[in-house]
């Protein structure tokens, strides 16, 4: 019986452990700052985010004050049906004079190659720039959260940085989605 | 205490495995079952590139059937084999080849998506990734016998994540069988359309 009840605890314990459930928004924010990205081959990719043109870059070197980053993949169903939502949602940011430049929006392909993620900008004309996750190595730190998934990271005065959005699914109407954006980073 | 450290190392063994078939799309929600890490091949091919292709006609979720010679002397066929419906790589397969008809368009070839489901769980399963521009066929029965002709049924009845990419003369020009666990990219489809007879 005292056996039984060693491997029942053991088992528990390592259950704990090698959970996969979606991280606490501290967790998202803290495995988000630690990825780097290659920086993109596109111009007008590299100057819209203020980075090196070579090498790789991590998401705080985008000077911002809120990152959006959508996590997404060419594969999925409803990442196609929001592309278009997302198009809108962007250029409504772009042609904002007070939010063109402090926020910034990116997405991440996961296990999607290189040529997916542009075949996919392509397809859907989406003009902000999108990264491959071949390898589902960025979509495993964030626990293999399910696509669309969107991530909103605010860039504190102080240095700090909190998670402000990190919701699954697609986001509406773009004007409402613009403006909750805004709204809950507290940029307003 | 030795059946004890048996069930100790069975679940700590199913705990560590890391599940690599996740379905990263939303769009099925929870509806998908996930198998778990399977042995990554099960078969053995039959064919070669450079043969002729075994025919076939099967019923497609459409309610039609459709037969490879169908399509001798006018399309290049991509038969796409997934393993089966709502399981995690398979759902996050399609859908991305839909979106994707362009490319095939310009090289002249058509997709066959093809599983030994039965039509009826094909029809449900297709239906959540949208209105797919290509057809599928269930090689349901007599169970998996285009897959068997081909050789990448496994031994559970489900076939190979499989791509053979048939010209127009019906001659195989490319096979990919990948690791039943992961997808393949869709770029090494494009190299191989680029490089078909006549491109």
């Amino acid at each position: 019986m005292k056996h039984l009840i060693f491997c029942t605890a053991a088992v528990f314990i390592l259950s704990t452990v090698f959970a996969r459930d979606i991280p606490a928004e501290e967790s998202i924010c803290e495995q988000l700052l630690s990825i780097t990205l290659q920086a993109p081959e596109k111009k007008t990719d590299v100057s819209y985010l203020g980075i090196e043109e070579a090498g790789s870059f991590r998401i705080t070197d985008i000077p911002c004050d809120v990152l959006l980053v959508e996590i997404f993949s060419m594969y999925c169903p409803h990442c196609q049906k929001e592309a278009p939502n997302l198009n809108e949602f962007f250029r409504l940011l772009r042609n904002s004079d007070r939010f063109a430049e402090r926020i910034k929006m990116i997405g991440i392909g996961v296990g999607n190659s290189a040529f997916e993620v542009n075949y996919f900008r392509k397809q859907y004309d989406i003009k902000f720039p999108m990264f491959p996750d071949q390898d589902f190595a960025i979509h495993k730190i964030l626990g293999e959260v399910r696509t669309p998934y969107f991530i909103g990271i605010k860039f504190e005065k102080d240095g700090s940085t909190t998670v402000f959005l990190s919701e699954t699914g697609p986001r509406g109407k773009p004007e409402v989605f613009f403006r909750d954006l805004i709204k809950r980073s507290g940029l307003e | 205490m030795r059946n004890c450290i048996v069930v100790f190392l069975i679940c700590l063994f199913w705990i560590a495995v890391p599940v690599t078939g996740f379905c990263a799309s939303g769009a099925f929600g929870d509806r998908i079952f996930d198998p778990g890490k399977l042995k990554p091949k099960d078969s053995e091919l039959k064919v070669e590139t450079g043969e002729k292709a075994p025919g076939f006609t099967l019923p497609a979720i459409s309610g039609e059937s459709v037969s490879l010679a169908d399509y001798q002397g006018r399309k290049n066929v991509l038969l796409t084999f997934i393993p089966a419906a709502w399981t995690p790589v398979c759902s996050d397969q399609w859908p991305g080849y839909n979106i994707a008809e362009p490319l095939f368009d310009a090289h002249d070839t058509v997709i066959l998506g093809i599983s030994t489901d039965n039509v009826p769980s094909l029809h449900a399963w297709t239906r959540e990734m949208g209105d797919l521009w290509f057809d599928v066929l269930s090689d349901y029965w007599p169970h998996g016998e285009t897959a068997r002709k081909y050789g990448i049924l496994r031994g559970d009845g489900t076939a190979e994540r499989a791509l053979f990419l048939i010209d127009k003369t019906g001659v195989i020009q490319f096979i990919h069988v990948s690791d039943i666990n992961r997808r393949p990219d869709l770029e090494i489809i494009v190299k191989a359309m680029e490089e078909l007879p006549g491109e």
